[in-house]
């Protein structure tokens, strides 16, 4: 847990975040139009959507699966019974002057999701809750000097609104929180969770309290912070600020703040007197959604393997270390690429080269996993030569640099350059015995209590067998010959 | 032969059928009608659609030429101007849509055109249904056709009633064989009283509202005003359904309406809510009320005396939920997309420009009751409780259906008034409200049946409400009703 040092002692960060995840659907959350990104604007609007006069809402049932496949990918309580509100507030990417959302009844309840430390600690953050809601329309403010434009296309898509409890307590834990619950919103194909194209938004709620305090501060909102990067600057930020004014002797004043990404810093948008006054009320548009337990349990049972139990299959299936298997199942295709090289082959080998020579490489290309010059079917194939010793690790690794470059299989380049290992006794003993003989010196100096020269005549071999002794081998017959 | 404009939509449909005369006669007859200066001195239409309505009659005599004549086929009517009709302006009555021609047509009005109904205008109407007196709108205010015929007020020209007023008007005055409705808290049912005319709210999700322009959701239903039960049994017949764009629709099959006219009423226990009988109350009515249950005893209904303990809280509930409803239901017109702008420095007050414009005083009102009973800190007291009063009276409704299978009381506290009158008192005017809001509060059908004229020759009605999805018994007790009352007083001016 870290803390912020103060002037005058340790302060304890509470953290509490409201994620906002665009729903994966065809159609909007009460109409039939398109959800597709990037249309023209307003072309996928109906009358719905722009509150024409008579117009109502009709529930699409396939986003209230989608929601209802997130609560159980969290582990949630699914509400059977849940109620549609009505949010007013008036603004001109908000048609209908209200927003339909879930205030008081919504359709997912308590959670939890496992967050993956970078020290391989595990840490549990509760979820308050899940609800569904209409996305606003786009106000455009830079089109014309004194107008604003309005694009109506985001407007009425369904969100999921996701509420964590105040359990984190730094920036690193607010972060794993989001690439987790990305993470599992991916797996589910609930959310497509890219941030900088704002189909998953985040607002933190950060308040300070001294160190073994148990009682909360007061707590400020960050509004619509698009990257994780962002929320992690943006807490850092904000604690920083919130304990100068508290040790300051000022009071923080419950407000929503806006990270300002140029200047790296937070500023007041509005204070609470200037809150709005939502005037909820259930929509009387909509009756009370009452699912179908047949429908929950048909989403349980088609519902995929999550990363908690990816990685507890990986670390009991294939041997990996706790923290290398949730490297893999962070993101799922990297987890399905893994497991194409992994399979019928040394599990904890394939877990190697994926974490670190692929993903050094593709790191390197700026490539993502879906990306890779190098195929799983082949990098699999790479590992396959390493295990039945045809080639060795570290000849592997400048045949994996030629297959990212040439695009051709292992055993090609292998072939090709006749890399292949040298696993007969008797020419590594001829190889040793040319080597002990024009060293004759080392060898007595190792004989006589010098170790380390060890390593100076395995290398001394390597190098003129080209690297292809093998490793073990050479090892044993350079222990006898020295013997 | 009887005039055109004076039929029935039974008659009518009976002469079509014997080719007495053409729908395009028909339609021609009241578009006629509908041009006069004294019909347009009524102020009932907002839109008159007389080529529209030319257009339609037309194919509806070649519908009816090759045996494919609908439901309705050639009827003339006039749309209450909440609902959306595509291609032709839709005003809701109110200066803020005065422009506005919707893409799409309301279910309801679709389906009255696809029985071959002709559309002959979009009638006015208090804005968006604010109002018992067809006075709070740009348009109006209404003229009640039977203005003249009280002597007190001879000089003095009558509100039709509200909100339906020109629908009412319109009906009344033979401009149009029937006309939709809507019904919030009796804007179907009072004016019909006011008028002298049948008027019907069905059931909630019954009709479909989709298209319809909102005023309060959970009580808006589309009603009808016609001159004959039979005539209402007709027209809901086609309007009702179940409407997937409406998700407080009800899907339940239609029933033929006509099929329940002329039933005998023998064992049919109809009820009196001693509630009903409040303090002041104008003695005609009252007197009106007891010679209607009589007239249902003779027929052989039974009459009992039932209890509807929560009434006294009808009003002010209604008066928390519908405003509510309608500041949230009203918050889109806001200069944005369509209607009426009114450009100011900053969205804010582009925002206050155009709903000071756009919007008459009540409906400011409406909004700003609306606006205080949801905020923080007042929902619970005002909102909430109001919910839970009407779940109170809705009960007080199916304890009472355990010993009777309808309810027959007044519509209204009296006849029609003039224009002006308790216009600075809006309490009064809510008053207006007493005997229907309970029933949109409880979601059940109601039908307004005339039955007689007061001592100030104008007409006054009675209803007749029902079980939920139970017009059946109420088409069978309006049908009895209307015949003993027989009432066929006609208002000073007709076409």
């Amino acid at each position: 847990m870290a803390y912020v040092t103060g002037t005058t002692g340790e302060w304890e960060m509470v953290i509490g975040l409201e994620v906002h995840a665009q729903v994966i659907s065809n159609s909007k959350l009460f109409s039939g139009a398109s959800t597709t990104f990037g249309a023209a604007p307003n072309a996928q609007v109906s009358t719905v959507d722009a509150a024409f006069p008579g117009m109502l809402p009709v529930l699409n049932e396939y986003c209230v699966e989608q929601a209802v496949r997130t609560g159980l990918g969290l582990k949630a309580q699914i509400n059977m019974t849940s109620v549609f509100d009505r949010k007013n507030y008036f603004y001109a990417d908000l048609p209908a002057g209200y927003q339909i959302s879930q205030f008081t009844q919504p359709i997912v309840g308590k959670g939890e999701i496992l967050l993956d430390l970078a020290n391989g600690e595990t840490r549990n953050v509760g979820i308050t809750r899940l609800h569904l809601e209409q996305d606003a329309g786009k106000s455009m403010h830079d089109q014309s000097p004194n107008e604003t434009y309005v694009d109506l296309n985001r407007c009425g898509v369904a969100l999921m609104e996701i509420v964590s409890e105040p359990d984190m307590r730094s920036g690193e834990e607010a972060g794993a929180y989001l690439k987790k619950l990305r993470a599992i919103l991916r797996y589910l194909g609930t959310c497509d969770g890219n941030m900088e194209e704002g189909s998953m938004r985040c607002d933190v709620n950060l308040s300070m309290r001294r160190k073994g305090d148990e009682k909360l501060g007061t707590r400020c909102e960050i509004k619509n912070v698009n990257s994780i990067k962002f929320v992690m600057q943006a807490i850092e930020y904000e604690a920083q600020r919130q304990v100068e004014v508290l040790e300051g002797g000022g009071r923080i004043e419950q407000e929503t703040r806006l990270w300002d990404t140029g200047k790296g810093v937070t500023r007041s948008m509005r204070s609470k007197e200037n809150a709005h006054d939502y005037r909820y009320f259930p929509d009387p548009d909509l009756l009370p959604l009452k699912l179908d337990p047949k429908m929950v349990e048909r989403v349980k049972k088609t519902l995929p393997e999550l990363p908690d139990e990816k990685k507890a299959r990986f670390i009991s299936e294939y041997g990996l270390k706790p923290y290398d298997a949730s490297v893999l199942v962070a993101e799922k295709a990297s987890a399905d690429y893994f497991e194409k090289v992994a399979k019928g082959r040394d599990g904890k080998l394939a877990a190697n080269w994926v974490t670190g020579e692929l993903f050094g490489a593709l790191n390197k290309m700026g490539k993502g996993i879906e990306d890779s010059p190098v195929s799983a079917e082949a990098l699999g194939e790479l590992v396959g030569l390493i295990s039945d010793q045809t080639i060795s690790g570290r000849i592997a690794k400048d045949v994996f640099e030629e297959m990212l470059k040439s695009g051709k299989s292992a055993a090609t380049i292998v072939e090709e350059k006749g890399l292949k290992q040298v696993t007969d006794t008797g020419a590594i003993e001829k190889a040793i015995d040319e080597i002990l003989a024009k060293n004759a010196d080392k060898v007595a100096e190792y004989k006589s209590g010098k170790d380390k020269l060890f390593g100076f005549f395995v290398g001394q071999v390597m190098k003129s067998t080209g690297g292809k002794a093998n490793p073990a081998m050479l090892n044993d017959l350079l222990k006898k010959k020295l013997a | 032969m009887t005039k055109l404009t004076d039929l029935t939509i039974t008659e009518a449909l009976q002469g079509l059928k014997a080719k007495k005369f053409s729908a395009v006669e028909l339609a021609d007859a009241h578009i006629a009608a509908v041009e006069t200066k004294e019909a347009r001195g009524t102020k009932a239409f907002v839109t008159e659609t007389p080529d529209v309505a030319r257009r339609q009659a037309q194919t509806s005599d070649a519908r009816r030429a090759a045996g494919n004549e609908g439901v309705l086929d050639g009827i003339p009517i006039a749309i209450k101007d909440l609902f959306c009709t595509k291609g032709i302006r839709t005003t809701a009555s109110s200066a803020i849509l005065k422009n506005f021609v919707p893409t799409y047509e309301s279910t309801v009005t679709q389906k009255l055109a696809d029985a071959g109904a002709v559309t002959l205008g979009k009638v006015c109407h208090d804005e968006f249904g604010f109002g018992g007196a067809n006075i709070n709108t740009p348009f109006g205010p209404v003229v009640n056709p039977w203005s003249g015929k009280d002597p007190a007020n001879a000089a003095r020209k009558l509100v039709p009633g509200g909100s339906s007023g020109g629908s009412a008007a319109a009906v009344a005055a033979r401009l149009a064989m029937a006309a939709t409705g809507t019904d919030t808290g009796g804007s179907s049912r009072q004016p019909a009283s006011f008028s002298g005319v049948v008027g019907m709210k069905p059931t909630y999700g019954r009709c479909s509202r989709w298209g319809i322009i909102a005023f309060a959701s959970s009580l808006d239903q589309a009603g009808v005003l016609t001159r004959s039960v039979a005539d209402t049994a007709l027209m809901l017949r086609v309007m009702a359904g179940f409407d997937e764009k409406d998700s407080t629709s009800v899907d339940r099959p239609v029933p033929d309406y006509a099929k329940a006219l002329g039933k005998s009423v023998k064992g049919l226990k109809i009820g009196v809510p001693r509630e009903y009988r409040i303090e002041g109350m104008n003695p005609e009515v009252d007197a009106l009320w007891q010679k209607s249950a009589a007239m249902l005893r003779d027929a052989g209904a039974e009459a009992v005396e039932i209890s509807l303990p929560h009434t006294k809280y009808a009003l002010p509930v209604y008066y928390i939920i519908a405003p509510a409803e309608a500041s949230s239901n009203l918050a889109r017109y806001d200069g944005v997309r369509y209607g009426a702008r009114v450009k100011g420095e900053t969205l804010d007050e582009m925002y206050e420009n155009t709903r000071a414009a756009g919007f008459t005083k009540e409906a400011r009102r409406r909004i700003l009751i609306g606006t205080y009973v949801l905020s923080a800190g007042y929902y619970d007291a005002y909102y909430r409780k109001a919910q839970r009063v009407r779940r109170l009276i809705r009960n007080d409704f199916l304890e009472a259906f355990k010993k009777c299978d309808a309810i027959l009381t007044p519509v209204s506290p009296g006849t029609a008034f003039a224009i002006g009158e308790k216009q600075d008192d809006p309490l009064q005017m809510y008053l207006e409200d007493v005997y229907t809001v309970t029933l949109n509060l409880a979601g059940l059908p109601g039908i307004c049946v005339p039955v007689g004229l007061a001592k100030n020759g104008l007409p006054m009605g009675m209803q007749l409400i029902g079980r939920a999805f139970d017009e059946e018994t109420l088409f069978t007790a309006a049908s009895a009703l209307e015949k003993a009352a027989g009432f066929t007083a006609k208002p000073p001016f007709t076409a």
